[in-house]
């Protein structure tokens, strides 16, 4: 369409500022946590008796403020963004590299475990997994071990889903029929040909996951069903924190800022890739 | 049609069975719950016997879960470990008030979201469209309990409008209803917006500009009618991501719902009610999603050749 092509000028400028903004969101939080170790070495866990429940900016050494038994929320913020970061790139890696090995080999050598396999990815995905997960967590006990396995056996299949489709497009390209003339292997074509042209939405699927991870996740974690919560989170941040929202609202305000730019941030990047590896906007909702 | 809504239905019972296979498994590794919800204290054989036997434990896994299946046929969840009520009496209690609280939301949230994304689709790819894309995001970028809290702490502490809990009067609905549909509205804006944007580049539109009628006529009584029937399907279809949202969002505002429900009975370890209420609200989710599915075949003939 000529309208795609002829992008209008403030089209581009929010194409740039979704990268820009969602590089800075991302990029900085994630450093602050990488570091968090060098700049708060007592990992948010020392009480300034004195300075207990302090309005933020009010004092440099505690910024943000102080919860109820003077531990400084701005360090808590950014250490509690080690679980949550954690929880959403381990469980999107786990689901990822499942979901795409049954993908390819689904997709490539079809057959009745294609069949079978499409058949059981439908009916999980119609399964109401935040219910199942409080089901579980509630009566396994929790931790944030138990919750990336959860992520992981609920999001594998949109990985394989995705890229079955995917292969299915591909393997009668002449590139890959090509390849299989001149006797390349299976394995061969899968991983050097197939593979790479797969990457793509793979990786916005990614992006987009780690971002609901990180949601979900401080969800369980409010709930009491999540990380332990003697461990700084944000989820347990925000559950501690409601209870003197009254006398308190920084402890309750500020892990959330915490949790809604960094998902922005990848909401963000998200949406750019989506942007930058499918112009057409064909796969975009 | 009627293969189509065969293979639907066929669907729906496996999923049926999947969610209660699961919630049957899930109890059944719960290790002894007799002796967790005892908490190891002075207890007779006889009381841990009783509470095997309430969950049907000391059958076999197949017959455990076929009497599970049996109860939900009949309607019968068992009877809570906390004052022996039937658990199918304390859903009746609770389920309105859940139900309720998801009407609400999904109302509001069209309301919202149907204006913003015609404005979205009739600016496309301009300054007002990129901001309610952006606000869109925003919207999908904070946990849905965080944005309870931050309408609690606005409006109930420091405006002192609203009361902070429970379920009394039209104003207790305000803030769930609202967290709830903003959550929403920032899917169902995009939702909106594609379907619009869709609807306007078919040659009927163009037939309709054509003549000479008037954007507003071209746009409500031709575009927004048609793009109606899919959008309607969308939104039902977020109904599992709504009831799974509500389920955590009661918790901030004390609401008397399922999720209420479920909760006290986690802290309790009242297994009989929480098994009873997670079973009836996912067996609530793929009846609705069921409907609108096959609701969407009789309407849109293509659908079903998918």
């Amino acid at each position: 369409m000529a309208a795609a092509q002829a992008a209008p000028p403030s089209r581009r400028f929010f194409h740039s500022f979704e990268l820009v903004l969602g590089l800075l969101l991302t990029g900085g939080m994630g450093l602050a946590v990488l570091f968090s170790g060098y700049l708060f070495p007592d990992g948010g866990e020392s009480m300034d008796l004195m300075a207990r429940l302090l309005p933020p900016f009010q004092s440099p050494a505690h910024l943000f403020g102080t919860d109820p038994l003077g531990r400084d929320v701005l360090a808590r913020v950014i250490v509690g963004g080690k679980i949550s970061l954690t929880v959403g790139i381990v469980s999107v890696m786990g689901a990822v590299v499942i979901g795409t090995l049954v993908g390819l080999v689904a997709g490539y050598y079809r057959g009745v475990a294609e069949i079978v396999l499409m058949r059981f990815a439908d009916i999980q995905l119609a399964l109401p997994f935040i219910l199942i997960a409080i089901m579980f967590l509630a009566i396994l006990g929790t931790g944030v071990d138990k919750v990336i396995f959860f992520m992981i056996v609920a999001q594998w299949v949109q990985y394989a889903r995705l890229v079955r489709g995917s292969v299915l497009a591909l393997r009668e390209r002449e590139f890959i029929l090509s390849a299989r003339a001149i006797g390349v292997g299976s394995g061969r074509i899968i991983f050097t040909h197939i593979l790479p042209n797969v990457l793509g939405p793979i990786v916005i699927l990614m992006t987009l996951n780690v971002a609901n991870n990180i949601l979900l996740e401080s969800s369980l974690t409010f709930l009491g069903l999540g990380v332990d919560p003697l461990i700084p989170s944000w989820g347990g941040m925000l559950a501690d924190g409601r209870t003197y929202l009254q006398s308190a609202w920084w402890v309750s305000v500020f892990p959330g800022l915490a949790i809604m730019f960094t998902v922005l941030g990848l909401n963000l990047l998200g949406d750019w890739l989506r942007d930058y590896l499918d112009p057409t906007g064909q796969s975009s909702t | 049609m009627a293969g189509f809504i065969l293979k639907r239905l066929l669907q729906a019972i496996f999923v049926v069975l999947a969610v209660t296979l699961i919630v049957s498994f899930a109890i059944r590794i719960s290790g002894d719950p007799a002796m967790m919800i005892m908490g190891g204290g002075n207890v007779s054989e006889q009381d841990l016997r009783n509470i095997r036997q309430a969950l049907g434990l000391e059958r076999p896994f197949f017959a455990q879960y076929l009497g599970f299946l049996r109860g939900i046929l009949t309607g019968d969840f068992g009877r809570s470990f906390m004052g022996g009520a039937p658990v199918s009496g304390l859903i009746a209690q609770a389920l309105p008030a859940t139900l309720l609280l998801a009407f609400a939301s999904l109302l509001t949230s069209i309301v919202l979201s149907v204006p913003l994304g015609i404005y979205a689709a009739v600016k496309r790819g301009r300054w007002p469209d990129q901001l309610i894309r952006i606000l869109s995001l925003v919207g999908l970028s904070f946990p849905n309990f965080w944005l309870a809290i931050m309408m609690v702490l606005l409006f109930s502490i420091v405006l002192g409008l609203l009361p902070p809990s429970g379920m009394e009067g039209l104003e207790s609905f305000v803030m769930p209803a609202l967290t709830m549909a903003i959550i929403l509205t920032a899917t169902n804006v995009r939702l909106v917006r594609t379907s619009m944007l869709e609807t306007l580049s078919q040659q009927y539109i163009m037939v309709a500009r054509s003549k000479g009628l008037r954007d507003r006529v071209v746009l409500y009584k031709h575009a927004l009618r048609n793009s109606a029937i899919p959008l309607v399907t969308y939104i039902g279809l977020q109904f599992g991501t709504l009831i799974g949202g509500i389920v955590i969002v009661e918790r901030v505002f004390n609401w008397p719902g399922m999720g209420t429900l479920a909760f006290d009975a986690i802290s309790n370890r009242d297994y009989p009610v929480l098994q009873g209420a997670i079973t009836v609200l996912a067996l609530f989710i793929v009846a609705i999603n069921l409907l609108v599915d096959i609701a969407y075949g009789l309407i849109d003939p293509r659908i079903r050749t998918e």
